[in-house]
């Protein structure tokens, strides 16, 4: 079990929920999710016809490499050591960011520039540093409107979808010293060029650079990043540190590998061919290289994966963080991903948050899904997660969880669903009855203990006699 | 009018699986399938020991109850040629779903494998194996169809409703816009997470009334009953029917949730 970093979902779901739902900022925000991701998605499988064999390749790739993850993680480590780097294996979460702290403290790190990084995300890595004394400038647009505001990401890859422009220009007029109060923020180019200048400055002055990584390569013992801002690649050439922060299950055999994953990745992720930059990063510089970091450093960081690897959420370790289950999932649609208290949301977090934390914590992610399964149809590994999310309602279910009203219902329909004699005669007394409440208006506006279906909906009334009733009846008399 | 697939026999022993919703709440739905089947062709028979093919369970995470479900409804069904239900999310259950649920009993493994690949939904089990071309119905009505998620991506059928519609006399259907959302029924997710589960229905309905349609047809009784429920509070004129009962021309009964005589 993590140990109490932010990541862990502790909140009321539901009242986060239901929070989100009243929110109409939020609301008009994730309209853009809907508009923005879902068709460009679509426009650029479409255009790929070899799309859906990729995907077989890449989830074949990913399965071998899991398979003999040990192995090709000493692969790894030794070809990062050839380079000219170090790895640093951390099983939780509080050996990474022990770890990560030790190396800015031997880098004499004041400034540390970052990367997007969900893995730091996932183990609080920058409260962790500021807390040392170590200034930490996230450098990705996003995280830096994240930062600025004392915020978290609502989305894997896109972490402010739940703002709008406006709310990020107030942040950027209140918290940007030394620019003039009254200056124009009305489009997002304004934006991303004042987010530019200030972190100039930081790209300039740091000792350390953090990324994460979206793919690393046994063969090569390289680390990929995709970006399309550019901010990873100032962040991992220009301070003498480079640190690698990635988890163990990103590890690929072969840079062939690597392609077969990243044609599938900006394609399922933005719609995007390939994004704007995609960068590998083998070692620190050479002694006949212009630039690059005299240092590099990869930390590995496990958080309970291994303990995945063979068990019935194996699958999921085939996630490459894409974010089109979040786009096409109408619950994250409707709720955003705050709701889901946890780094990980949608439905790759409801199967991925339990994992970290425990079903205890975070039960309703995988239970708040109605199952409609889209998620699975657009995951460019082929992760089955309603089937997943399924594994864990079990697990939730054995534990007890289930409020005892739920629990009740369930079994009580499942004893009669048994005993069909028992299930026809109650049901052949019942609904006539309920026919006859519901009078000739043919629904009930309210209806005992059925609260969380009439509260906002009216419940059709049954027609009268049951099916079997009546089949039975017009057998007899022909 | 009918042209049966290869392999089908003459006049096959169908056994209807009338679904849990279709006989508590709307059996006329079952009466016409019913109706669908036999002019197909098919002799059809309803066996009596049928309940609920366990799904609230499964999906609840109550796998020994589904499991013991799956068993009873394996043995009750496995004598047919085929066996049809009037909804996707059913017959996904058996089709998808059993196979996986009783993998590991030796008993009733292979039993379900063979029950799983004679299982269909019903507009499904018309065009691709009964071979209905066209039915004889009339509904003068524009109407809009929605694909509940488990026909459309556990059976992959879009195809076949369609194709039965368009051979009603007066009939015209008009697609929504994003057609392959879900509706925000999802079964017990509806009671557990009700607001989610509304946010998702008003969504719809949106693309609904958006379509100029004045009657949603499904092929699934969850679906139905949650966006009827929601059409009559919200005081639509909108109507919803099982898509059965307009294939079958068995419109006498009210739409779902609607007065038993016009106001």
């Amino acid at each position: 079990m993590a140990d109490a970093a932010k990541a862990a979902p502790t909140h009321s779901f539901s009242e986060a929920a239901a929070q989100a739902l009243a929110d109409q900022d939020l609301q008009r925000a994730l309209l853009n999710v809907k508009r923005g991701f879902i068709a460009k998605r679509a426009k650029a499988r479409d255009k790929l016809p070899e799309f859906a064999r990729l995907r077989d390749e890449a989830k074949a790739i990913k399965d071998h490499t899991l398979s003999y993850l040990d192995l090709y993680l000493e692969a790894y480590e030794r070809k990062v050591i050839e380079s000219g780097g170090e790895v640093h294996f951390a099983p939780t979460a509080k050996d990474a960011r022990d770890i990560v702290l030790r190396l800015c403290r031997d880098a004499g790190a004041r400034l540390v520039t970052k990367g997007k990084s969900m893995v730091s995300e996932e183990i609080g890595l920058d409260d962790h540093l500021e807390a040392a004394g170590i200034e930490v400038a996230e450098t990705d647009l996003g995280e830096h409107i994240l930062q600025i505001r004392g915020d978290t990401p609502s989305h894997i890859i896109a972490p402010v979808i739940h703002l709008n422009k406006e709310t990020i220009a107030a942040d950027f007029i209140r918290d940007h010293d030394g620019l003039p109060p009254g200056r124009s923020l009305d489009t997002v180019p304004d934006l991303v060029a004042e987010a530019r200048a200030v972190l100039r400055e930081k790209f300039l002055g740091a000792d350390v650079g953090i990324t994460g990584a979206n793919l690393l390569i046994a063969e090569t013992g390289s680390s990929v990043i995709v970006t399309n801002e550019g901010n990873g690649d100032l962040t991992e050439t220009l301070p003498a540190t480079h640190i690698v922060l990635a988890s163990i299950e990103k590890l690929v055999p072969t840079l062939e590998d690597a392609a077969t994953v990243l044609r599938l990745l900006a394609r399922s992720a933005t719609g995007q061919e390939i994004t704007t930059y995609t960068t590998f990063a083998t070692g620190p510089a050479r002694a006949d290289d212009p630039d690059g970091p005299r240092a590099y450093h990869v930390v590995l960081l496990d958080n309970g994966r291994s303990g995945m690897l063979g068990n019935e959420f194996h699958d999921m370790l085939r996630c490459i963080r894409c974010g089109a289950c979040l786009n096409h999932c109408p619950v994250y649609g409707a709720i955003g991903g705050h709701a889901y208290g946890s780094v990980y949301p949608g439905p790759m977090g409801a199967v991925l948050t339990p994992a970290l934390y425990g079903i205890d914590q975070a039960r309703d992610l995988p239970n708040a899904s109605s199952f409609c399964g889209r998620c699975e149809e657009v995951c460019p590994m082929a992760i089955p997660l309603p089937a997943l999310m399924r594994k864990w309602r079990e697990r939730d279910f054995d534990r007890g969880n289930p409020p005892f009203r739920q629990r009740l219902a369930l079994k009580s329909w499942a004893f009669l669903a048994k005993r069909p004699r028992l299930y026809h005669a109650l049901s052949g007394f019942v609904m006539p009855v309920l026919a006859r409440l519901a009078g000739a208006d043919g629904r009930f506006r309210h209806f005992p203990l059925a609260e969380a279906w009439t509260g906002t909906r009216d419940l059709p009334a049954p027609e009268g006699e049951t099916f079997q009733a009546r089949y039975r009846k017009s057998r007899v008399k022909p | 009018m009918t042209e049966k697939r290869a392999g089908t026999p003459a006049s096959p022993h169908v056994a209807l699986f009338v679904t849990c919703l279709v006989d508590l709440i709307r059996p006329s739905v079952g009466f016409a399938a019913l109706k669908l089947l036999q002019d197909a062709g098919a002799r059809v028979e309803v066996p009596a020991e049928q309940t609920c093919c366990g799904q609230p369970a499964y999906n609840s995470g109550n796998r020994a109850d589904a499991i013991a479900i799956a068993r009873q409804v394996v043995e009750t069904f496995e004598r047919f040629d085929y066996v049809v239900a009037p909804s996707g999310s059913c017959a996904g259950m058996i089709k998808r779903h059993y196979p996986e649920l009783l993998a590991d009993d030796p008993a009733y493994a292979s039993r379900a494998r063979a029950l799983a690949a004679k299982t269909y939904e019903l507009t499904s089990s018309l065009v691709e194996v009964l071979g209905v071309t066209a039915v004889e119905a009339q509904f003068p009505a524009t109407v809009t169809y929605h694909d509940s998620c488990s026909s459309l991506r556990e059976l992959n059928i879009s195809d076949a409703p369609r194709r039965l519609l368009a051979g009603v006399d007066g009939l015209t259907l008009k697609e929504m816009d994003e057609r392959e959302v879900c509706c925000g029924f999802g079964g017990a997710f509806a009671v557990k997470y009700p607001e989610i589960s509304m946010t998702m229905a008003e969504a719809k309905i949106r693309n609904i009334a958006a379509s100029g349609a004045t009657c949603v047809l499904a092929a699934d009784l969850g679906c139905l009953l949650h966006l009827a429920g929601r059409l009559s509070r919200d005081g639509s004129p909108i109507t919803c029917r099982h898509v059965a009962e307009v294939l079958a021309g068995m419109n006498e009964t009210p739409a779902i949730g609607q007065p038993q005589t016009p106001e």
